[in-house]
């Protein structure tokens, strides 16, 4: 008797586990896959607001920049995926590089402004994030902060700085840095802040770190700062965030980049998913997202953060001379990889 | 007596299936000159990793062994109240998994986010795979051979140094080679904690670079460490024969009396309940009151927590599965190829869960496209990393099996598939089923593996709780987190019956 009751319930077990695994396979309706390494929360957002509009399926890969870039790379023409979503442009210049990306039609990239978008065509910025420097308040005066990030170097700012080198917001600015600086100038930078500071892995930790006084001052994008204000402000509650100005590097602003992959085939429905995103409608749902990345689209506006997009001072950058594989050798070069 | 040539084969395929990330790792290395391998591995950045490494592990696994050696003696051998409860309380870390663990910790005091912290925090999450096997051991030992001992004139002291210690040293062993390799492969508290190693630089690699050849470098030193691990654990373990015939005296034990020492150890007790458990829950709690982003998608929460129930069984079914034919070679039928089977399968164990993932992805899109993304690559993926684990438990089940029964039954008549039937298996359930059960908990804790191979789409509760943490949602990852930490406290307690049951 107890020996049925046991089967019976396996059975049931059985049948609970594989449910949700058999209806997942079963429904035969064509689903875009986006390799996203975009914040997962933040595509979960926009994703079903394009689904509702144009009936097409999504269905999301989550990751990191370079490890799905060079996932794609590896899985070549044999890809599942069909749109590629990054944080930052180096990854998406990676997958470029690799001849993998499907051109945009015009329509696609016109409404992006021509310095957030590579010459190529070949995919385009959707948001865009500032690089700011994250400041103790109670240990550092506003006053006494650098003009320039390249200042941060120096030995005034030994032992009073935090930063994710390994993280690829930090590479993107080191990116950034070579375009602007060059090779060796950017090489003395990082040497510098790698005798003046403290390595953390995530721009998260980082934040904290500065939040609860153990680091002075850290080199981060604004979101981070302004998302846990809004959340409970656990880890912002004794900062404050200091941009820096006039085309500094350390104004840099990165790009997150959106493109189709040659080996879609899906690409009638991947080119209505980027026109959803830089699209004034999507571009709002970013904009009103948690996010609170900078929409690329002038024609909607990031409200409710401490600086708006058109107030920021970037340098000169263009995201197609952002070289992912420079830095990769020059931070290993240093020995912060 | 020859194992049957099937046998073997199943062996065989198994130790070359555990093989592919080695595989993986030897030929992408070899991609390098060993001009550039050398300029590479010859940089004050390695260095600080080996350094870092070597002395966590050292002083992660000899605090893993203290902690769970005496543990398991004040609470087998003495007259400790409630020793049944903090035999439950013992085994619960298993249930919290190490990078929640390192969250609480490191959202608690900074001060982890050092090396003693990264130690205390490793040793916290890990002693009960020291505590386990220990505890079992104990209690199925005969008690006659201590009492010869006193009855001889020795202290309890000695009696434990050279009675008991000896007799459970293969269990000891056992549970510090478990927890040496666990050390060398974790990448999630490690990385909370702020403590680069191989690992955390590995991983570091493959997110930056992903190229193979210095990524792997690294794994391929990883891979040595775990050799010389296995190496040395094979050295002490030796070769004397630990099977005896007669189960000995069920009895119980007489218990030492604390006496006057019994307020100072249940003080530690508590003071290691409320380090190991009560510190990560509290700071879970925490999250979960104060997060404002806490608005819970019952939903998600419940997809990922049936997708994790899913790959924990499918996974803890399949390592067991495999591992018995290995063990069984290895036991029954010492060979310099079965033990090179048995031993094959470890060298995965010492690597991190994304590099045996990448090697699955590599492997699979080159050789048989048709697997990639497919839940059969994922349950590979969980195979190789953690039938170790299952080989371990199901190798110190199958050691207490005297082949004198076997033979006897043999010679009563029985056929081969007979006596497994009647005779080995039901002395070896309990064991199969302590094998399943850890490996379903470590499998419904792995995030690195399973984030490069789920199939699309797919969350687990352990990559949704490292989405949110690592995009300071904390308060969002904390339902997650508590709800991994309860989907595995059936196979904790499972262990923790298992362990002690008598015989």
């Amino acid at each position: 008797m107890k020996k049925h009751l046991l089967r019976a319930g396996l059975g049931i077990a059985a049948a609970t586990l594989l449910a949700p695994m058999l209806a997942a396979c079963g429904s035969n309706e064509p689903t875009l896959v986006v390799y996203n390494a975009q914040h997962e929360q933040l595509l979960k957002e926009i994703a079903p607001e394009f689904t509702k509009e144009t009936g097409i399926k999504v269905e999301l890969r989550n990751g990191q920049d370079l490890t799905l870039s060079n996932q794609i790379v590896q899985e070549g023409k044999a890809s599942p995926a069909d749109v590629f979503l990054t944080e930052n442009s180096p990854a998406m210049s990676q997958v470029e590089a690799a001849g993998l990306f499907d051109k945009l039609p015009a329509s696609l990239v016109a409404p992006i402004p021509a310095p957030y978008r590579p010459r190529s065509d070949l995919w385009t910025g959707f948001v865009a994030r500032s690089t700011t420097l994250v400041y103790n308040t109670d240990q550092v005066k506003p006053t006494d902060l650098p003009a320039s990030i390249l200042d941060l170097a120096k030995p005034a700012w030994k032992g009073r700085i935090a930063f994710s080198p390994t993280g690829a917001d930090f590479q993107a600015i080191v990116a950034a840095m070579i375009d602007l600086k060059g090779e060796a100038a950017a090489k003395a930078w990082l040497e510098g802040l790698k005798a003046n500071g403290k390595v953390y892995d995530g721009n998260n930790l980082v934040l904290e770190a500065v939040n609860s006084g153990q680091v002075q001052v850290g080199i981060v994008y604004h979101y981070y700062w302004e998302r846990d204000r809004k959340e409970n402000g656990d880890v912002s509650d004794h900062s404050a965030q200091y941009y820096f100005k006039g085309g500094d590097p350390g104004a840099f602003v990165s790009v997150s980049g959106a493109g189709i992959l040659k080996s879609s085939d899906m690409k009638d429905e991947a080119r209505k998913f980027i026109a959803f995103l830089v699209g004034e409608k999507g571009q709002q749902i970013l904009a009103d997202s948690y996010a609170l990345e900078y929409p690329l689209n002038p024609k909607v506006q990031l409200e409710g953060v401490q600086m708006k997009f058109s107030e920021l001072q970037p340098p000169n950058v263009n995201v197609s001379d952002l070289d992912a594989k420079k830095v990769v050798d020059l931070m290993t070069a240093v020995g912060f990889l | 007596m020859g194992a049957a040539p099937a046998l073997v084969l199943l062996g065989l395929a198994i130790a070359a299936l555990t093989l592919v990330p080695l595989g993986y790792v030897l030929w992408t290395t070899a991609d390098l000159g060993a001009g550039q391998a050398a300029d590479f591995l010859w940089r004050p950045r390695i260095g600080e990793l080996l350094w870092n490494t070597v002395r966590l592990l050292v002083a992660g696994v000899l605090l893993s062994v203290v902690v769970g050696v005496a543990g398991a003696w004040v609470i087998e051998r003495t007259d400790l109240p409630g020793r049944g409860w903090w035999h439950g309380l013992m085994c619960a870390p298993l249930a919290v998994p190490a990078f929640v663990n390192g969250w609480g910790w490191v959202s608690t005091t900074h001060a982890v986010q050092s090396f003693p912290g990264a130690v205390m925090v490793v040793a916290l999450s890990y002693f009960p795979l020291v505590y386990l096997p220990t505890v079992a051991a104990l209690r199925r030992l005969d008690p006659a051979v201590e009492e010869v001992a006193t009855a001889l004139g020795k202290g309890p002291w000695q009696v434990f140094l050279r009675v008991t210690l000896p007799a459970i040293s293969p269990a000891v062993l056992g549970g510090a080679l478990l927890v040496g390799l666990h050390l060398l492969a974790e990448y999630g508290a490690l990385q909370l904690l702020n403590y680069p190693t191989l690992t955390t630089a590995i991983l570091q690699q493959y997110a930056t670079v992903f190229n193979g050849p210095s990524a792997t470098l690294l794994a391929l030193v990883l891979v040595v460490f775990c050799l010389l691990l296995l190496g040395l654990e094979l050295l002490l373990r030796g070769r004397r024969q630990r099977a005896r015939v007669g189960a000995g005296a069920s009895r119980e034990i007489p218990p030492v009396r604390l006496g006057r020492r019994t307020p100072a150890v249940l003080l530690a007790l508590v003071l290691l309940t409320v380090w190991s458990l009560g510190v990560p829950v509290a700071a879970l709690v925490r999250w979960l009151v104060r997060g404002t982003s806490t608005g819970i998608d019952l939903g998600e929460l419940a997809g990922a927590g049936s997708n994790t129930l899913l790959f924990a069984v499918l996974g803890g079914l399949t390592a067991t599965a495999a591992a018995v034919p290995v063990v069984w070679l290895a036991v029954r039928h010492r060979s310099w190829i079965t033990t090179a089977i048995e031993r094959s399968v470890y060298t995965a164990s010492a690597m991190p869960g994304i590099v045996i993932a990448l090697a699955l992805v590599t492997v699979s899109i080159r050789v048989v496209p048709s697997l990639y993304q497919t839940l059969a690559l994922l349950i590979a993926g969980y195979l190789i990393l953690f039938l170790p684990r299952a080989v371990v438990s199901v190798r110190s089940t199958f050691e207490l099996v005297p082949p004198g029964l076997e033979e006897v039954a043999r010679s009563l008549g029985c056929s081969g598939p007979e006596v497994a039937r009647r005779v080995t298996l039901p002395l070896v359930v309990p064991g199969l089923a302590a094998a399943a059960s850890l490996v379903a908990l470590a499998v419904s804790t792995e995030l690195t593996a399973t984030l490069l191979l789920a199939p699309i789409g797919t969350d687990t509760l352990a990559t949704k709780f490292w989405s949110d943490a690592s995009s300071v949602e904390y308060g969002a990852a904390a339902p997650y987190a508590l709800a991994l930490i309860v989907l595995s406290v059936p196979s904790t307690w499972l262990l923790a019956r298992l362990s002690t049951r008598s015989r």
